[in-house]
């Protein structure tokens, strides 16, 4: 084989949703021997191109070639006997099958149709050794840590294929060292030309570990670019879709000194988000900006009790309050829009007027009915305020579009009459006319005295509403931009910060996640 | 902690060792041979469904219909017994084909329909049970002289105590049952469908093949517990077995199988059996006792596995953070 020859590649690939293009010629190329980042922000497709490469999905056009030779893998276990083997992050292996049997099965050496399981035990333990890994085989796997399985998960992957491992997210819920250890196998077989995609958050461990970086955004290839030739700046600029000195808005700090209305000090939760102190003012608008899982819904969660917080307190309009479930936060008036409409916000099969009452009559106890005269006034109120269509309550809700169940949602709680409204995402997944009846509805709230808190992927939305910015990172919030400091180059900048990079010296310092 | 998945099958084990000490502290006579014996001749019908209930089970599903396949294939054996000139061997084979294909049948329906096995095998006990009527609705006496033989036939213990064809053919079946759960590629694939079916299809496990055997081998084996059954009382009655499914689920979950799925032991199964066996056997002795406490006793038996289990559960998970 031509040494020169990539291992797998990808030309032209085109893959469409109904309504979406998840894929707009992508091309991409994997050598041998190499460690490939994929990169791009929720919806870039990222998920849809390695599915198209694993046969998850049928490509609509294109071609893959593997060592020159055109493949279409007609689901993942073809692709894995064509010798592209994938590891998710969710370990896919069975945690009640000892280490050998999930190694083995399927090929477990017999005599006489019985497993010979002493072989079988050591055959694992030699394929286990080359990764450095010297484990009791005939344990469980799920008496091994998340780290272990994932390594095990790749000597399966590499010994079942063995040409191209594709690694989605395999660090995100590794722990510093634990992700060394993942880096010093992906290291090993790198000198075995073995080629690796990663897929991964984590920009600093792209930087560590990747020889090459591939930045996708709405379907569209945006760079591929050899690492060491790319700055951090750069790469978050390319993944976010903004150019360095392109202004949106620059707002002067309206200098109006708002009363506190919510208080939070030190409030935390272990895994998901640092300690963090935050203010809001009555008819206040705080931004939440941070890349995808920087901790960004998980201080939302938090702070409406969907995962309690275990440290710190919180005060409402002074006083001291309890924000331990949502039920809680819901009686002491805060209301959130969950970034996932289809999982977390509308019930598909109720009709619109039964979505919009549901926080009202859980506020309200059940044994307290909202009569129906009365839940019709309130549907038909929010229903022209926010220009919901078709205007017919009774539509069951998943007729709607997007833009149209987000809008249901936002009167769901709005019907509660809240003091402190979060929302997630509000803006996604909505064509772009309703964005900007988002962001006017926002503007009127918070006119109107409510305070919000909104997380957006979108900068220059949020630059547009905010009159404060806090940026998260590493779940930690790590900066805070008020008034004329509101641009998105100091966004990106912040998010960017510490990531320094030296001729090459990458330091772990600043995880960007 | 490292050996948790053998301690439901421990604590099954101690809690037998336990009942049966107390038993013989009471009653002497509980400890001999012809009481061994007789535990496992009446309670070889049941040992022998509750073996195709722990594949079942071990996978993850549910398999309502073996009482009904019980009755179903007492009555057949009888009435076609009565009715033609076959030897019983031959009426055995065509009973344990037609509850296999049975069993099969309901597997494929679970599997390409992707139906919830209780509302399949809901479907099966109801047919089963009304073939089982259709082909007669009285209680169809069983005479023949291989019969005879068979039920004569036994292995006498030092004390008296006697190993019948059907305890033997049970314990058979267990140590069969074992060997498959354990030691072959199939019994691993149970485990696997029982860890999780999209994870299991995803690692190469054929969940099609292993998802119809499971049911087929359960049916079988419910075939078998009917022709035990049937040497048991001589005769066939489309009545017979009503609600067996549901002991053998006890003596499943008492084995120490976990419900869900993915964990248990064929083995822990047999002395689920032997200790629902041993309750009964001790109200027998007891002579004042009204045979329901034998129900009351599992009820209790059955909470106490069921919070041991997720007392394990969370202490694996805790163990984890």
């Amino acid at each position: 084989m031509n040494k020169n020859q990539p291992l797998l590649k990808a030309t032209k690939i085109d893959k469409t949703f109904p309504g979406v293009v998840a894929l707009d010629r992508v091309d991409f190329t994997l050598k041998a021997g190499e460690v490939h980042a994929l990169l791009g922000e929720n919806g870039a497709g990222k998920s849809t191109l390695i599915k198209c490469l694993t046969g998850a999905y049928h490509r609509d056009g294109g071609d893959i070639l593997l060592n020159g030779e055109t493949i279409s893998p007609r689901d993942t276990l073809d692709a894995q006997g064509l010798g592209i083997g994938t590891v998710y992050q969710e370990v896919n292996l069975l945690g009640n099958l000892t280490v050998a049997e999930n190694m083995m099965i399927g090929r477990q050496p017999q005599r006489w149709g019985m497993i010979q399981t002493g072989q079988m035990n050591w055959q694992t333990k030699e394929i286990l050794s080359q990764y450095g890994l010297d484990i009791d085989v005939a344990q469980l796997l799920s008496t091994y840590s998340v780290a272990i399985q994932q390594i095990i998960a790749i000597a399966r992957a590499i010994d079942l294929s063995g040409k191209v491992l594709i690694l989605d997210e395999p660090t995100a819920s590794l722990d510093a060292k634990e992700v060394q250890m993942l880096f010093g196998v992906i290291r090993k077989l790198k000198q075995k030309n073995i080629g690796i995609i990663f897929i991964s958050h984590f920009l600093d461990q792209v930087f560590e570990i990747s020889d090459t970086i591939t930045v996708l955004r709405n379907g569209k290839l945006i760079e591929s670019v050899a690492t060491v030739n790319i700055s951090s700046i750069d790469l978050v600029t390319m993944m976010l879709g903004y150019e360095l000195g392109e202004e949106t808005k620059s707002k002067e700090h309206d200098g109006v000194e708002r009363e506190i209305l919510v208080e939070f000090s030190n409030f935390g939760h272990k895994q998901s988000i640092e300690p963090f102190d935050l203010v809001v003012g009555k008819g206040e608008v705080v931004g939440f900006a941070g890349l995808l899982g920087s901790g960004r819904t998980e201080t939302a969660e938090t702070l409406f009790g969907v995962t309690p917080h275990d440290s710190g307190t919180a005060t409402f309009k002074n006083k001291s309050v309890n924000l331990s479930s949502p039920r809680a936060a819901i009686a002491n008036g805060f209301g959130f829009c969950p970034e996932d409409r289809k999982t977390d916000g509308i019930i598909a099969d109720l009709t619109v007027r039964e979505n919009i009452i549901l926080a009202l009559q859980a506020q309200r106890g059940w044994a307290n009915p909202l009569p129906k005269s009365e839940q019709d006034e309130i549907c038909k109120k929010y229903i022209k305020a926010l220009d919901i269509r078709p205007t017919d309550a009774e539509k069951p809700i998943r007729l709607l579009s997007g833009g149209n169940q987000q809008k249901v949602i936002l009167a769901r709680w709005l019907a509660t009459n809240p003091a402190f409204l979060i929302l997630d995402e509000p803006t996604r997944g909505i064509d772009v006319g309703a964005h900007a009846e988002i962001i006017r509805l926002i503007e009127n709230l918070c006119e109107d005295g409510m305070s919000l808190l909104v997380i957006s992927s979108e900068l220059d939305e949020l630059v547009a509403y905010s009159h404060r910015i806090i940026v998260v990172r590493d779940h930690q919030h790590i900066a805070e931009l008020v008034g004329s400091e509101i641009t998105t180059n100091n966004i990106v900048e912040a998010i960017a910060a510490d990531l320094n990079v030296d001729n090459g010296q990458y330091e772990l310092k600043g995880v960007i996640s | 902690m490292m050996k948790s998945r053998y301690l439901p099958l421990i604590a099954t084990c101690l809690i037998f060792v336990l009942a049966y000490a107390l038993c013989y502290w009471q009653f002497p006579f509980m400890l001999s041979t012809r009481v061994v014996g007789n535990l496992l001749t009446d309670n070889a019908f049941l040992g022998i469904a509750a073996v195709g209930m722990t594949f079942v089970i071990l996978s993850g599903g549910i398999d309502l219909s073996i009482g009904s396949v019980i009755a179903f294939t007492g009555v057949f054996i009888a009435v076609v017994l009565k009715e033609t000139s076959l030897h019983p061997l031959v009426v055995f084979a065509l009973v344990l084909i037609i509850t296999a294909i049975f069993g099969g049948i309901m597997g494929a329906i679970i599997h390409y329909l992707e139906m919830p096995p209780f509302v399949v095998t809901l479907a099966g006990m109801f047919l089963a049970r009304g073939i089982a009527f259709v082909i007669s609705t009285d209680s169809v006496p069983v005479k023949h002289e291989f019969y005879t033989f068979l039920q004569d036939s036994f292995y006498r213990l030092p004390g008296g105590g006697r190993i019948t064809v059907i305890g033997a053919a049970m314990l058979v079946v267990f140590f069969v049952g074992i060997i498959i759960a354990h030691r072959t590629r199939f019994g691993t694939n149970v485990f696997a469908l029982g860890g999780g079916i999209p994870t299991s299809k995803l690692m190469g496990v054929p969940v099609a093949k292993t998802t119809i055997g499971i049911y087929a081998i359960s049916g079988f084996l419910a075939g078998l517990a009917g022709i035990t059954f049937s040497l048991y009382t001589s005769a066939g009655y489309s009545l017979a077995a009503v609600g067996v499914e549901l002991d053998a689920i006890a003596a499943v979950v008492i084995g120490g199988a976990l419900l869900t799925g993915g964990s248990g032991f064929i083995a822990g199964t047999l002395i689920g059996v032997l200790i629902m066996g041993l309750i009964q056997t001790y109200i027998i002795f007891d002579g004042t006792l009204s045979s329901w406490w034998t129900k009351i006793v599992i009820g209790i038996l059955l909470f106490a596995f069921i919070l041991m289990q997720k007392g394990l559960l969370l202490a694996a998970s805790a163990q984890k953070k």
